[in-house]
C-alpha cells in the first residue's frame, strides 16, 4: 500500500504543523547542495527562483529557446484565490470543498487543502512582482467567476493571465541568473534520468542544437515538465509538450498516477479538417457572459440569429439551473458531446454555438470588449468570422492532465530526491480540474511548497555525491544514445506526424470523452500493432548531431505511444466513472458520472514492469475526513 | 460545399548553420486548403520533404495560438506576413490568393546569430531582461496585495506594455535592427506600477546598456517596429524608456 506520507492532525492545521516539524538546512550550508530544475513553465521558473532566493544552487533546463515560452504562457482566464474580496462568501475551506467536489473526491485531502491555503500568498507575491492584474476603478482587484464555483475568486489579466504570471515567475528566474547563481540551459530536452542506489542524482538531456549528449548531476531533481495531452495529436497544447521527462522518469522506477484522468475542455474551436495541428482554447471565463446553446430542431439550417428564443436549447441552463453555463469542464464536455451525439449540433457536425448576444445588450460592447478583446481577436483570426456579430462555434477538446507522476504530500516522487511539480505531477484536481485552478497549483508548488519540503529530504539525505565516471550516471548515458542511434536508423515510409495521428484518432474514439471495456481493450490490441509500425516503418531525416526537429518528435512519439497504452489500461482496471473519466458502463438514470466509492476509492499508481512486462498497479486509498463523499450535483 | 483550396510557390531561405551559406530554395505547395494556418501549410510542405528523403524547412513554433513567441519569419517582406497585429502562427492562408510566390526569410539581426533556416537565436532577450527587466520581490515577502492600490488607467497601460511576447518581430522589421520596443515594454510596465518605483533608475540604465552590449541598433524613430508587433506595442513606450533614461540623468535624482 502506498503511503502519502500524510501528516498528522486535524485537516486545517496539518501544512503549519508540518512546517514546522521539517528539518532545515541552515543558511551557510544551502549553497553546497545542487538542485536540478526541469521545465520552465509556472511550477518550475517559480520553484528555480525561490530555491535560489534561498540559496541552493539551480540549473533550470528547458527545449524552448527562451525559459519565458514554457507553455504556461497560453493559460486565458485567470487563477483561483481564496481572498474573499468580493465579500460573497468565500474561504479557505470553500476552495478547497469546490476543488475536492469538482475533482469528483479523486485527489487527496490533505494537498487540497493546502493549495487552498497558500492560494493567498500568491496573489500577494504576483501582485508585488507587478502583473498588471485587471482592476476596479477604485485602484482594488477586480474578480470573476468561474466552472465550478458559486464566488468569484478568479483573478485575471485580461484574457492573457498565464502570459503575466509567467513573465513574473520568468522575470524571478532572470533575477537569480544575473546573480549567478542559477545556470541556464535552454534549447535541452531531457531524455534521462540518473538514478543511484535508488535515488534521483541527475539528468541525461540533449543540447538541441548542437545534438550533444550532456550528464548534468545534483542533489535533488525537480521535474516540472507539464502535461502529456498531446498523446491525442490534437490538444490545446503547445506543439512541443510531451511526456518524454515523465516517462523516462517512469521507466527509472517512478510511479504514473491516474494517468487515464485527462481533462477534455469543453469551449475549444471546433476541428477544420485533416491537416489540423493543433486545436484553440476559448477561455472558461467566456461562459461569465456566453450562453451556450444549440438548435432544438434537428437540421435547422437557419442563421443563428434568425433562431428565435423559444427553438434554441440553452442545455446546460436548462439541465443545470443552479450553475447554468458555469458547470464544471467536464459536465459542460459531456453535455455537449450528447447534443451533437443526438445531431444537434450546427450543420449536424461536433459543434455548438456559445452566443454573447444578450450579453453585448446588457453591457455593451465597450464592456465585452475590455473582458475578452483578445479572444474574440483570436477566433476572428482562425474561423473568420466575428464573433461580435455572430456567435462562436465551439467543442470539446483534449485540454489538460490531471494525471501524472505520482507524488508523496511532500510532491516527492516514491523515487527518494525526484520531486514533480505543477501539472506534471497528479496531486491536486483528482479526476477534473477546476478552471482557472492550474494557474494556482503550478505557483502553489514552485513559490510556496517545494521551497519547505525539499530541505527536508536534503537536511535528512545529504549529497548525492555521484560523479559523470559512476555506473549510473554512464548506463543512463549510453541507454539514451543507444535509443537516439536507433530512433536515426528509421528510414521507413511513414512521416512522424502521420503515426502521431493515428494514435490520437485512436485514443480519442476510445479513451476520449466516453470510454467503454470494449473500445479500451480494442484498442489495446491496436496499440502495440502502431508501436511495431512506428519502430519499423518510421521515417527519421537527418542525423543526431544537428538541430534536428523530426527527431525530437519521433523520441517524443515513441513515448507518446507507450503512454497510450498505460491509460487505456489505467482507465478500464477503473470500473467507475469519476470525473472526466466516463465509463459508459457507470452511469446515473439522468447520464451523470457514477462513481464506486466502495472499490474504486484510490489513486491507481502504476510501476513500469521492465521490457515486455506488464506494469504493475500500486494503490493508495483516498481517505477523506473532513468531507462527505456525495454524489457530485450542479443542478 | 467544396472546400477552397489555392496552389502556391515558396522560395524559402535555406542555411545548414551560422557558417554555411544561405540560398533561397523554391517549392509549390499545390491544392492548400485556404483554412489552413501558415504553419500548417508548411506542415504540409514538410512531410512532402519527408517522405522525399530531404531535409525538412527548420522553423520555431510552439503554442500556435499567438501567445508563446516561438514562431516569427519575414513574410513578403514583412515580419509576421502581412496581416496587422498577426503572428506567423496566427496568419491563414485564406489572405493568399491562388498561384502567389511567397517569399519566407528568417529575422535578421547582428544580435540575433541564424541557427538553421528560419530559427535564430534570440537570447540576447533573456539577456536584457536579466539586466533589470523585474521587481526584486523575494518569495514570501510580499505584503497583502491589496496593500498598495494601482489606479485602473495605470494597470491598463502596464497591461498594453506587458503584452510583449518577446517574438523579435520588432527587431526584423527595425532599418537598424533595434531592440528599443521590447526593451522599452518592460521598462514601461513596469514604471507605471508603484511596485516597480524602487528599482526605476537602476532599471532603466541597465537595461538599455545591456541592449547596445548585444550588437543591437539605436532607434531613429520609422515606427515600423509598432507596425509589426503583433500585440501592437506602441511607440510611445520607446518615449516613456527615454524620459525615465533622462531623468537618471538629472541632478539630484
Amino acid at each position: 500500500m502506498l503511503d502519502g506520507k500524510i501528516p498528522s492532525g486535524p485537516l486545517a492545521e496539518k501544512w503549519t504543523r508540518h512546517k514546522f516539524e521539517m528539518k532545515l538546512v541552515s543558511p551557510a550550508n544551502k549553497p553546497k547542495f545542487t538542485v536540478l530544475v526541469v521545465g520552465t513553465g509556472l511550477a518550475g521558473a517559480s520553484a528555480a527562483a525561490s530555491l535560489s532566493e534561498l540559496g541552493y544552487k539551480v540549473k533550470v533546463f528547458c527545449l524552448q529557446d527562451s525559459p519565458r515560452r514554457a507553455h504556461s504562457i497560453a493559460a486565458q482566464g485567470g487563477i483561483n484565490a481564496a481572498k474573499n474580496y468580493p465579500n460573497d462568501g468565500d474561504s479557505v475551506h470553500r476552495l478547497f470543498y469546490d476543488t475536492i467536489k469538482g475533482g469528483d473526491f479523486r485527489a487527496r485531502e490533505a494537498n487540497v487543502h493546502r493549495l487552498a491555503e497558500v492560494s493567498q500568498n500568491i496573489i500577494d507575491h504576483c501582485v508585488a512582482q507587478g502583473v498588471p492584474f485587471a482592476r476596479e476603478y477604485s485602484g482594488y482587484l477586480e474578480n470573476r467567476s468561474f466552472g465550478g464555483a458559486q464566488v468569484s475568486r478568479t483573478f485575471y489579466a485580461r484574457g492573457q493571465t498565464g502570459q503575466q504570471l509567467l513573465l513574473g515567475a520568468y522575470g524571478a528566474l532572470m533575477k537569480e541568473v544575473a546573480r549567478k547563481n542559477v545556470d541556464l540551459y535552454p534549447r535541452r530536452e531531457m531524455l534521462d534520468l540518473i538514478v543511484a542506489e535508488g535515488r534521483a542524482a541527475g539528468i541525461v538531456c540533449r543540447n538541441m542544437i548542437s545534438g550533444a549528449l550532456e550528464t548534468h548531476l545534483g542533489d535533488a531533481v525537480v521535474l516540472a515538465t507539464g502535461g502529456y495531452g498531446n498523446v491525442y495529436f490534437l490538444s490545446t497544447n503547445a506543439m512541443s509538450s510531451n511526456v518524454t521527462a515523465s516517462w523516462r522518469a517512469y521507466k527509472r522506477g517512478a510511479l504514473l498516477a491516474n494517468p487515464c484522468f485527462t481533462q477534455i475542455h469543453p469551449t475549444c474551436i471546433p476541428v477544420h479538417g485533416p491537416h489540423q495541428s493543433k486545436l484553440t482554447l476559448m477561455s472558461e471565463s467566456l461562459r461569465n457572459d456566453g450562453r451556450v446553446w444549440v438548435p432544438r430542431k434537428k437540421g435547422d439550417s437557419r442563421a443563428p440569429h434568425a433562431i428565435p428564443d423559444a427553438e434554441r436549447a440553452y442545455f446546460l441552463e436548462e439541465r443545470y439551473p443552479a450553475f447554468g453555463n458555469l458547470v464544471p469542464r467536464d459536465v459542460a464536455s459531456r453535455a455537449a458531446k450528447r447534443v451533437c451525439d443526438d445531431g444537434l449540433g450546427i450543420a449536424g457536425g461536433n459543434a455548438v454555438y456559445l452566443d454573447f448576444r444578450d450579453a453585448l445588450a446588457r453591457c455593451g460592447r465597450a464592456v465585452i470588449e475590455e473582458r475578452y478583446g483578445n479572444l474574440f481577436q483570436m477566433y476572428e483570426q482562425i474561423v473568420g468570422a466575428n464573433p461580435y456579430e455572430t456567435p462562436m462555434m465551439i467543442f470539446p477538446a483534449v485540454h489538460y492532465a490531471m494525471g501524472g507522476l505520482w507524488v508523496d504530500y511532500n510532491l516527492m516522487s516514491n523515487l527518494p530526491g525526484l520531486y514533480v511539480l505543477g501539472e506534471a505531477n497528479f496531486s491536486d484536481h483528482g479526476a477534473n480540474r477546476l478552471g482557472a485552478s492550474a494557474l494556482m497549483q503550478g505557483l502553489a508548488d514552485g513559490y510556496f511548497i517545494l521551497p519547505y519540503t525539499i530541505g527536508d529530504f536534503l537536511a535528512g539525505s545529504g549529497k548525492a555525491n555521484v560523479t559523470p565516471e559512476d555506473a549510473p550516471a554512464r548506463d543512463a548515458l549510453r541507454d539514451t544514445q543507444a535509443r537516439l542511434d536507433r530512433l536515426v536508423g528509421l528510414r521507413g515510409k511513414r512521416t512522424v506526424d502521420e503515426l502521431h495521428r493515428e494514435l490520437g484518432l485512436l485514443l480519442w474514439e476510445h479513451c476520449g470523452m466516453a470510454r467503454n471495456a470494449a473500445g479500451l481493450r480494442q484498442a489495446l490490441q491496436r496499440i502495440p500493432e502502431l508501436r511495431e509500425e512506428f519502430w519499423i516503418n518510421v521515417n527519421v531525416t537527418g542525423s543526431q548531431g544537428t538541430f534536428n526537429q523530426v527527431l525530437e518528435r519521433a523520441g517524443r512519439v515513441a513515448d507518446f505511444i507507450d503512454l497510450a497504452e498505460l491509460m487505456c489500461l489505467d482507465a478500464l482496471e477503473r470500473n467507475e466513472s469519476c470525473g472526466a473519466h466516463f465509463r459508459e458502463e457507470h452511469q446515473t438514470g439522468d447520464n451523470e458520472a457514477l462513481r464506486d466509492d466502495e472499490h474504486c476509492c484510490h489513486v491507481a499508481a502504476w510501476a513500469y514492469g521492465g521490457p515486455g512486462e506488464a506494469p504493475v498497479m500500486e494503490k493508495e486509498p483516498l481517505t477523506f475526513e473532513s468531507v462527505h463523499l456525495a454524489q457530485r450535483s450542479y443542478k | 460545399m467544396a472546400e477552397k483550396t489555392i496552389s502556391i510557390t515558396l522560395r524559402v531561405w535555406r542555411q545548414d548553420g551560422p557558417q554555411a551559406e544561405g540560398r533561397f530554395a523554391s517549392y509549390h505547395a499545390k491544392d492548400i486548403p485556404a483554412d489552413l494556418s501558415f504553419l500548417e501549410m508548411l506542415d504540409i510542405v514538410n512531410a512532402g520533404l519527408e517522405k522525399a528523403g530531404a531535409d525538412p524547412i527548420a522553423f520555431e513554433h510552439d503554442c500556435r495560438e499567438g501567445i508563446c513567441g516561438s514562431c516569427g519569419a519575414v513574410v513578403n517582406g514583412h515580419a509576421h506576413g502581412p496581416q496587422r497585429a498577426t503572428t506567423l502562427c496566427q496568419l491563414y492562408m485564406r489572405h493568399f490568393n491562388d498561384g502567389d510566390v511567397i517569399t519566407i526569410e528568417p529575422f535578421r539581426a547582428k544580435a540575433f546569430p541564424l541557427i538553421k533556416d528560419l530559427v535564430v537565436d534570440r537570447s540576447a532577450f533573456d539577456r536584457i531582461i536579466q539586466a533589470g527587466g523585474y521587481i526584486s520581490v523575494k518569495t514570501g515577502t510580499a505584503p497583502d496585495a491589496h496593500a498598495q492600490l494601482v489606479p485602473k488607467p495605470k494597470a491598463e497601460q502596464a497591461m498594453d506594455a506587458a503584452a510583449c511576447i518577446g517574438c523579435g518581430a520588432c527587431v526584423a522589421a527595425c532599418p537598424n535592427a533595434s531592440a528599443s520596443l521590447f526593451t522599452a515594454a518592460k521598462i514601461s510596465q513596469l514604471c507605471k506600477l508603484p511596485q516597480g518605483d524602487p528599482e526605476r533608475k537602476r532599471r532603466v540604465s541597465a537595461m538599455i546598456r545591456q541592449m547596445d552590449h548585444e550588437g543591437f541598433g539605436s532607434c531613429s524613430k520609422h515606427y515600423e517596429c509598432q507596425a509589426a508587433c503583433p500585440k501592437e506595442i506602441k511607440v510611445a513606450n520607446i518615449a516613456t524608456m527615454n524620459r525615465e533614461f533622462l531623468r537618471t540623468l538629472l541632478p539630484g535624482e
